[in-house]
């Protein structure tokens, strides 16, 4: 028979991983592409500098098409790393 | 401003992440955020207010500051909207000015001191308060959905009932697919809204997060956490300043594309 610590300790540390698994490779994934675009950018930029404030607003607008996802899943991450409502189903049923 | 509430940092947070609230009726259906909707729509007043005055007092001659200022916003909006739709932007170049302007106000309550206007409404009476409206997913499913709306009515407009039918039902696979051809454009469409949505929540909460994380940090009581999270808020400040501006940008320019796809012919 587990005691609540136990049932508490082991939620925690699951959903320590997945918030960090949530976070990092959700940054890893945002990172890559965004070196891949930015060394486009300047690649093309250098080819064809009179381009460069049409391809400035659409790398902009890139920029956060790529940081969107990975900052919705830190905000999911953050979200179960600071009051984690599975956690709270727990306490919830030991009261 | 130091961690008021007892109970640590946890504590803390969800203090800060409950809204303003009112009941109507039974049920939780009828609850009312009167945090969201006062900030917003404060916020929306005021911008066209200021905007009306520019405009009412604009000259042909030398522009003064404000003027300037709401010149250089008009035509940048307007250059996007003319590089992605070419037709009558009659009613998209307002809209995207008014998208453009007013996430980006509401996006900016981010950056004031997390605690200030909470503290201030607390002094009102008001036991919970969040200052930023597109920290709140009610709010952005709002605007996007009224995106939603108006690209279906600019869809029925530009090719007629019976012509957005027929694309509809035959478009990805022809006229013997018809079921699934509807059903990919049921999530092409549907798609478009929750997506929109869900970059500005995504991105206005996790700032917002990070804020109150790093408040934790001010509130440690070492004075090397407290150098620390000064240097954090500063650095973690400029970047949701740039963050902040690229997406209330996306939001306008991708909401200005979705209704311009909706006017094109296949």
């Amino acid at each position: 028979m587990e005691t609540l610590q136990q049932i508490i300790g082991n939620i925690q540390a699951f959903t320590a991983i997945g918030a960090g698994l949530m976070v990092g490779l959700g940054a890893l994934g945002a990172c890559i592409g965004m070196g891949v675009m930015g060394s486009k950018f300047l690649e093309a930029a250098g080819r064809q500098p009179e381009l460069m404030p049409v391809l400035q607003s659409r790398m902009f607008l890139l920029v956060g098409l790529i940081d969107a996802s990975f900052i919705i899943s830190l905000a999911i991450g953050l979200f179960f790393a600071f009051s984690n409502p599975l956690l709270q189903a727990v306490v919830k049923a030991a009261h | 401003m130091m961690i008021e509430a007892p109970g640590g940092l946890s504590e803390y947070i969800n203090h800060h992440l409950k809204n303003l609230t009112i009941h109507f009726g039974g049920g939780s259906f009828w609850t009312v955020q009167l945090d969201t909707l006062g900030v917003s729509v404060v916020i929306g007043v005021a911008l066209s207010a200021l905007l009306w005055a520019c405009a009412h007092r604009a000259t042909s001659g030398v522009p003064s500051r404000g003027q300037a200022f709401v010149e250089l916003l008009v035509e940048f909006v307007d250059g996007q909207v003319k590089d992605v739709f070419h037709g009558d932007t009659r009613l998209l170049g307002p809209l995207a000015l008014t998208i453009f302007v007013w996430v980006l106000l509401m996006n900016l309550m981010d950056v004031m001191p997390l605690d200030v206007i909470p503290y201030l409404m607390g002094l009102a009476g008001a036991e919970h308060f969040r200052a930023v409206p597109t920290s709140e997913l009610n709010t952005t499913f709002a605007m996007s959905l009224t995106v939603l709306i108006l690209t279906i009515f600019y869809s029925f407009k530009a090719k007629g009932a019976s012509g957005y039918m027929k694309e509809i039902f035959t478009v990805p696979f022809g006229p013997w697919l018809a079921p699934f051809n509807l059903l990919m454009n049921l999530i092409e469409l549907l798609s478009k809204p929750l997506s929109l949505s869900m970059r500005l929540f995504g991105n206005m909460y996790a700032g917002e997060l990070l804020f109150m994380l790093i408040a934790g940090l001010l509130g440690a009581g070492s004075t090397i956490l407290f150098g620390l999270g000064v240097f954090g808020y500063l650095a973690w400040g400029i970047f949701e300043l740039l963050i902040i501006v690229i997406q209330a940008f996306i939001f306008m320019v991708l909401s200005v594309v979705y209704i311009a796809m909706a006017q094109q012919h296949h």
